[in-house]
């Protein structure tokens, strides 16, 4: 089991849902309340030290329920290895977790598109406004549901 | 009466300096800067969303179109994406064959940058030698493809089409004679007092704060952050090459000018290295032989029933990968480029994220110009060498 799935194994129990690993590599999916002690916890001990946020993905998984979710790519320069951090929101109707810019600065713009594109919030960002759509846009264009060829 | 207050200024969204349609909203003090906010998205041509619609084949060309200088790494990694997923190992040839390409557009994409970081700082005359050996690269893409920016030769299981007869000639000329047109662009900047004044503490970026900042590549490496992903997690055969990464110490817009410059230098290693080892491998041994991504033989297709059903099946359905999800960076010019992939097993992808290293590197604008001039604004967007089609994709 690769360092990242123990620590969490050890700190937050109740958290981890499934392990899985898949072609190499880790996915962690955990319940979406404590994410930031999580990134915290992953970022600052000694044996992950993921200090670094690849990237945040917002996911639909549009007709399954609960349907949204977030991906978060981590990557250790320490030991030279990834892990995916999945987490699934409960609500389906306004989707939202906490925001771990906290942890990692460049959060900030991840957390703003995924909010554009997806309508996930991210309770406690410091400037939670679209980034790729102009302001006045209706509807998150990468939510399954919002067609193609716009509305 | 004495009056204080701010001004906003818009840098753009068309200004000759922001390489593409980027709007940064200044608030001013003078011609100190307060504060930044770079407005994206002018180029957002949803990408992301077009791709949950087509089949993985037809995803290619848009990948291409990300990162419009370095249009074949991209295509690189979506690529290495779906053979990770797919489980396939692609045959020796073809994978020296992607990495000279890759080495030679990572020349390409950097003397896009040096030419017009130069020129954005009043340094005219790189920006003419620069473009000069760029021609050169754009040629070889049009060998083996036909076309120049995005020649999209690469195809998920290897390439389009083995190098045709006169490229490697042309490609060892071209290897033999960079280092030498690289001295002029040092002899041009590198000592040059205005360049120097220009860059020189300008932009400065620490260690932790470029990690916290999620900076790869080069601007990670300026910075002093020793990791290459080609180096330490090497994909397509890179553990057998050898390169040296450039580190700098100050992490200032000089800094990352001399990493870039040597890493160009670096890359023609690579490359010249990659033409001798395409000397000892099968020529035409480019695609996997894997029935789930390539065609069959076209004498399996005529004479028998099982390679008929499978050229069918590949042109009418696609690719269709199993279940899962995978998340494949490479180094890209600009930094990390990665693809995460969601596969539900249809020939379409569930959803595909791109992680685009512009767009990363510019959310530290503001970190970056606070406090500084309005004048450094323009040597900060140079140095970060962003491309708003990556950026906004």
């Amino acid at each position: 089991m690769s360092q990242a799935a123990e620590l969490l194994q050890e700190k937050f129990p109740e958290e981890v849902v499934e392990v899985t690993e898949f072609r190499g590599e880790t996915t962690i999916v955990v319940k979406p309340g404590r994410i930031v002690d999580i990134c915290k916890a992953l970022r600052d001990d000694n044996r992950t030290s993921y200090r670094y946020l690849s990237m945040i993905a917002g996911l639909d998984y549009l007709p399954q329920s609960p349907r949204f979710g977030v991906a978060y790519n981590l990557y250790s320069h320490k030991n030279k290895n990834r892990v995916t951090l999945k987490t699934l929101l409960t609500d389906d109707a306004s989707p939202a977790i906490d925001s771990v810019v906290p942890v990692w600065s460049t959060a900030n713009w991840h957390e703003r598109e995924a909010y554009d594109m997806m309508g996930i919030r991210f309770r406690g960002h410091p400037d939670l406004r679209r980034i790729l759509m102009p302001n006045d846009w209706v509807g998150h264009p990468q939510r399954k549901d919002y067609p193609l060829r716009g509305k | 009466m004495k009056r204080t207050e701010t001004m906003l200024l818009n840098l753009g969204p068309s200004h000759p300096s922001t390489h593409g349609v980027l709007r940064v909203l200044l608030e001013l003090d003078g011609e100190l800067i307060l504060r930044a906010d770079p407005d994206i998205g002018y180029l957002h041509r949803g990408i992301e969303k077009m791709c949950e619609y087509r089949t993985y084949h037809r995803c290619m060309p848009l990948m291409n179109r990300l990162d419009y200088l370095a249009g074949e790494v991209n295509l690189f990694g979506f690529c290495l994406a779906m053979e990770k997923l797919l489980g396939i190992e692609v045959p020796k040839r073809a994978q020296y064959i992607r990495v000279m390409l890759a080495e030679l557009t990572r020349i390409a994409s950097h003397l896009f940058w040096l030419g017009t970081h130069g020129h954005d700082l009043g340094a005219m005359t790189p920006l003419f030698y620069a473009f000069r050996e760029r021609e050169k690269i754009m040629d070889l893409c049009e060998m083996v493809s036909g076309a120049r920016m995005f020649p999209l030769y690469f195809r998920i299981g290897g390439l389009a089409a083995d190098l045709p007869e006169a490229f490697i000639p042309a490609a060892w000329e071209f290897v033999k004679s960079f280092p030498e047109k690289h001295q002029d662009y040092h002899s041009l900047l590198t000592k040059n007092e205005i360049w120097i004044e220009r860059t020189k503490d300008v932009g400065v970026m620490t260690a932790d704060e470029a990690l916290d900042w999620g900076w790869s590549g080069p601007m990670a490496r300026g910075s002093g952050i020793n990791w290459d992903l080609r180096r330490d997690n090497p994909y397509s055969s890179y553990e057998e090459f050898d390169f040296v990464v450039p580190l700098g110490k100050n992490g200032d817009t000089y800094d990352r000018y001399l990493v870039r410059m040597e890493e160009m230098l670096q890359a023609n290693r690579i490359v010249r290295q990659a033409l001798e080892k395409l000397a000892d491998t099968p020529p035409g041994d480019i695609k996997a032989k894997d029935s789930r991504v390539s065609l069959p033989p076209k004498d399996a297709v005529y004479n028998d029933i099982a390679g008929l059903i499978n050229h069918f099946k590949l042109i009418q359905e696609g690719i269709t990968p199993p279940v899962g999800e995978v998340y494949q960076c490479i180094e890209a010019p600009k930094g990390e480029m990665g693809f995460y992939i969601v596969s539900d097993g249809s020939p379409q992808p569930f959803r595909l994220k791109i992680r685009g290293p512009s767009f990363i590197n510019l959310s530290a604008m503001d970190k970056l110009a606070r406090g500084r001039l309005l004048a450094d604004s323009i040597a900060l967007i140079g140095t970060m060498d962003i491309v708003l089609a990556d950026v906004d994709r």
